[in-house]
């Protein structure tokens, strides 16, 4: 008996959904086996975290700029202006911060890792490795998940520094000193949200990675399927940044 | 291949298809675009996995075998794709000398010593710090050629070798198919191009709609009476899209003759 057309789609979901987490799963086994790649994990370190300082900067100069002029205006009624380096550095570290450096990086980054990735598939790069008995997941694959696992962390580590420091540019217009400033920052803020604020880079960074790579080593189509798989690259990783931020915030709360 | 059967979303490619492969034998398979000749090599390499049938490679079936084992089987087999499919992201002798590096069982200047023999064999060992964007096409073919013969393979497949190429091309690459069968390389050609297949190979498969419709020697190809391949060699005013106009010189494009 022939699939209704929802059956045909679920089975394709799932069929994705399967095949997706297998590849996650040996990406994540290869990441410790010999060989290690090194130059292709330095290539694509520089790729994804060095090349993406700029823009994460940006993204953090003026959403901490935005953050402290919105703060601002909320505060001055209650003479309570002193604490807005606190307010804008809570919220950078835990929400902001990872999650649109994420975004940003998802852009840049992932939809580069797929379209890469799909143009190897689609001009045969891929299947001319596995003939030359090279083990695609290791070589293509691991290199480019431990690369963004690890840049992620420090490129928020940079996006909230700067946030900070575009938050004092605005919060200087209202007189508050750097002191001030600088003592107000730890008054919203607990340990474990520095913890929140680099476990989550690292967890959204396996996920632009994963998808990127997943996407694109599934690219079928020529030049097309390359652009169509770039687009979904992005828009996959980013609402599943978003929805695991959802999640992973939840489970922070639990356990503070 | 023993009645091998390969479908694509719902589209069936090959049919009950068989093939051997016999060492020292250089093969051609022909058949019309789209027929599924690219799709055969992919087959017989573990690239793609059959809806049914056998495949051997040194008489061990491939099916279900993982990645890493059928790795050690290509160990022997090579393939030039249609387009060269050389890394991007490396240079000629990167190239050239990829699997050797990733053995890792030889020196560096080991196999820097191999890459330029290899490069020198097709000619082109100036090349070995370019860019495969830098090369022509009949260049990048040849040096996916002396990357397929870098590691020293028993068997090397051809997936249309002189698609694309000028006349001269078409000639360095038929000569330095020749050399290779003359090192005692056994190859595996698909093509269109008959004066290539006729000049390197001595047993034909001739694929169509879906099906193996001939396995035999180049006599047995000039004297098959089969419509499909009669076609093939000759085609009528039937099987041309084109007017009447342009039609006769092109009728009757001849069988190469017997040397």
């Amino acid at each position: 008996m022939k699939d209704t057309f929802p059956e045909r789609r679920l089975k394709i979901f799932f069929l994705n959904v399967q095949q997706f987490f297998a590849l996650a799963a040996r990406s994540v086994v290869r990441i410790f086996s010999p060989p290690f790649y090194y130059r292709e994990f330095a290539v694509q370190f520089e790729k994804i975290g060095v090349d993406s300082i700029f823009i994460s900067c940006l993204t953090g100069l003026f959403t901490g700029m935005v953050m402290a002029l919105q703060a601002l205006i909320q505060l001055k009624p209650f003479a309570a202006t002193s604490y807005v380096g606190g307010m804008v550095c809570v919220t950078m570290v835990k929400e902001l911060g990872p999650v649109l450096a994420s975004l940003m990086v998802s852009g840049r980054v992932g939809s580069a890792i797929t379209a890469e990735l799909g143009t190897m598939v689609v001009t045969e790069q891929v299947d001319a490795m596995r003939v030359e008995g090279t083990d695609v997941i290791k070589r293509l694959v691991a290199p480019r998940l431990k690369a963004t696992v690890i840049a992620m962390p420090l490129l928020v580590i940079f996006t909230d520094t700067v946030a900070l420091l575009g938050g004092y540019i605005i919060a200087a217009g209202y007189d508050i000193n750097p002191l001030m400033y600088y003592k107000s920052l730890p008054q919203f803020m607990v340990f474990q949200d520095l913890i929140e604020g680099v476990v989550k880079p690292a967890v959204f960074g396996f996920i632009i990675a994963m998808i990127g790579c997943y996407v694109g080593l599934s690219t079928h189509g020529g030049a097309e399927g390359v652009g169509t798989s770039a687009k979904r690259a992005v828009v996959l990783s980013s609402v599943l940044i978003l929805v695991t931020d959802f999640f992973m915030t939840k489970i922070f709360i639990v356990f503070r | 291949m023993e009645k091998v059967s390969y479908s694509v979303g719902g589209r069936q490619i090959i049919r009950d298809f068989d093939l051997t492969l016999e060492k020292g034998v250089n093969r051609t398979i022909l058949g019309v675009s789209g027929v599924g000749k690219t799709t055969i090599l992919k087959l017989l390499l573990g690239l793609l996995k059959p809806d049914s049938g056998a495949i051997y490679l040194n008489g061990r079936p491939i099916a279900g075998m993982r990645e890493s084992e059928l790795s050690v089987l290509r160990r022997n087999i090579a393939i030039v794709f249609q387009w060269g499919a050389l890394f991007d992201s490396m240079t000629v002798g990167e190239n050239v000398g990829y699997r050797l590096f990733e053995e890792g069982k030889l020196s560096v200047a080991e196999i820097k010593r191999i890459v330029l023999e290899k490069l020198s064999f097709v000619g082109l060992e100036n090349t070995i710090d370019l860019y495969p964007s830098e090369l022509s096409g009949g260049m990048k073919k040849r040096v996916a050629i002396a990357r397929a013969v870098a590691a020293d393979p028993e068997y090397i497949f051809f997936d249309e070798p002189t698609t694309g190429l000028d006349p001269i091309g078409i000639y360095n690459i038929r000569h330095l198919m020749q050399m290779l069968q003359n090192e005692g390389k056994t190859t595996l050609m698909v093509t269109h191009d008959l004066h290539t297949a006729f000049a390197v190979s001595q047993k034909f498969s001739f694929l169509h709609d879906t099906r193996l419709i001939l396995d035999g020697t180049a006599d047995d190809l000039r004297n098959c009476d089969d419509n499909a391949i009669r076609e093939f060699f000759s085609p009528t005013r039937e099987s041309l899209f084109i007017t009447d106009h342009f039609v006769e010189p092109i009728i009757g494009l001849a069988i190469p003759p017997k040397e």
